[in-house]
């Protein structure tokens, strides 16, 4: 009998996956998880910003901070690291961040089928109380965890 | 020149970090596009969905400001939300996007985004978004 494979660690994998990519050249670094969600961190940065003459991070890179703990949220409750790909994915954005500050998004899956995971998730820069932005997503699995073999 | 002004004011700090510059303007509304790299790598080989989005964002802001522009209308565009869809993976080549307004009105703008590669009719990605018009220091009375 095949032994079984571990849980899928977001903080493992994550400071694998930012070590590239997008989330690497974005700087996103892992907060923290609990059974069904992920909290990453988006660093204030000045070649970030997304508007003249003020020192707030665009409304880009915070889609893509929500991204990314969407997709680790969905493994980290499925347990599995199994392929996955957004769907859709809607942002409301309540209030720009504020001046040099670092911006915290937190996703959770509150559900999984055979094929699809929903998740819902907030931005914010301090205090999660006070949002920055709110966003909901739908992702698609495409297969089996790849550690299962084909 | 009114390209000058239209992409002094769309091409943000994070826009030109991602390597996003303006392809053409097509029927006055700007065609944007960036290269593949690993700025925008998510899984290998294909597009992260969030610089997708942040390309389709960054052309629906751009045909925003240039049409304010040409009306002569000097506005911060603010974002209210994104729809964005995912309708296939973006591939280890550029990436292009254009953006219909459908709605422009004295305080807020609706507007659609196609992203494309290769092929035009088969977009990867599509967003909705709607954007807020604030008046700048500078235009108030």
């Amino acid at each position: 009998m095949a032994s079984p494979l571990p849980d899928f660690d977001p903080k493992q994998s994550f400071a694998l996956f930012s070590k590239h990519g997008h989330s690497g050249w974005l700087g996103l670094k892992y907060v923290d998880n609990g059974r069904d969600w992920v909290e990453l961190e988006l660093p204030w940065r000045e070649d970030l910003l997304g508007e003249e003459n003020r020192h707030v991070l665009a409304s880009g890179p915070i889609i893509s901070l929500l991204d990314m703990a969407s997709g680790l949220s969905i493994w980290t409750a499925k347990k599995t690291f199994a392929p996955i790909a957004t769907l859709d994915l809607r942002v409301d954005y309540q209030r720009p961040a504020r001046d040099h500050s670092a911006v915290i998004g937190r996703v959770r899956c509150y559900r999984t089928t055979k094929s699809a995971a929903f998740v819902r998730g907030y931005a914010h820069d301090g205090d999660a109380d006070d949002p920055v932005a709110t966003m909901a997503g739908v992702f698609m699995t495409i297969s089996r965890d790849p550690r299962h073999g084909q | 020149m009114a390209n000058d002004e239209t992409s002094r004011s769309f091409v943000t700090a994070y826009a030109k970090a991602m390597g996003i510059s303006m392809h053409e303007i097509e029927d006055g509304i700007p065609v944007l596009t960036v290269d593949f790299s690993s700025i925008v790598e998510g899984r290998p080989g294909a597009f992260h969905g969030g610089a997708t989005s942040g390309l389709l964002e960054t052309a629906g802001y751009a045909a925003l400001y240039s049409r304010l522009a040409k009306d002569g209308r000097e506005l911060q565009l603010k974002p209210i939300n994104i729809t964005v869809q995912f309708l296939s993976a973006g591939k280890a080549k550029p990436s292009f996007a254009k953006a219909r307004i459908n709605r422009l009105g004295r305080r807020n703008a609706n507007v659609t985004v196609e992203a494309w590669q290769d092929d035009r009719s088969r977009p990867i990605a599509t967003a909705v978004m709607n954007i807020l018009m604030a008046e700048t220091s500078s235009s108030k009375e």
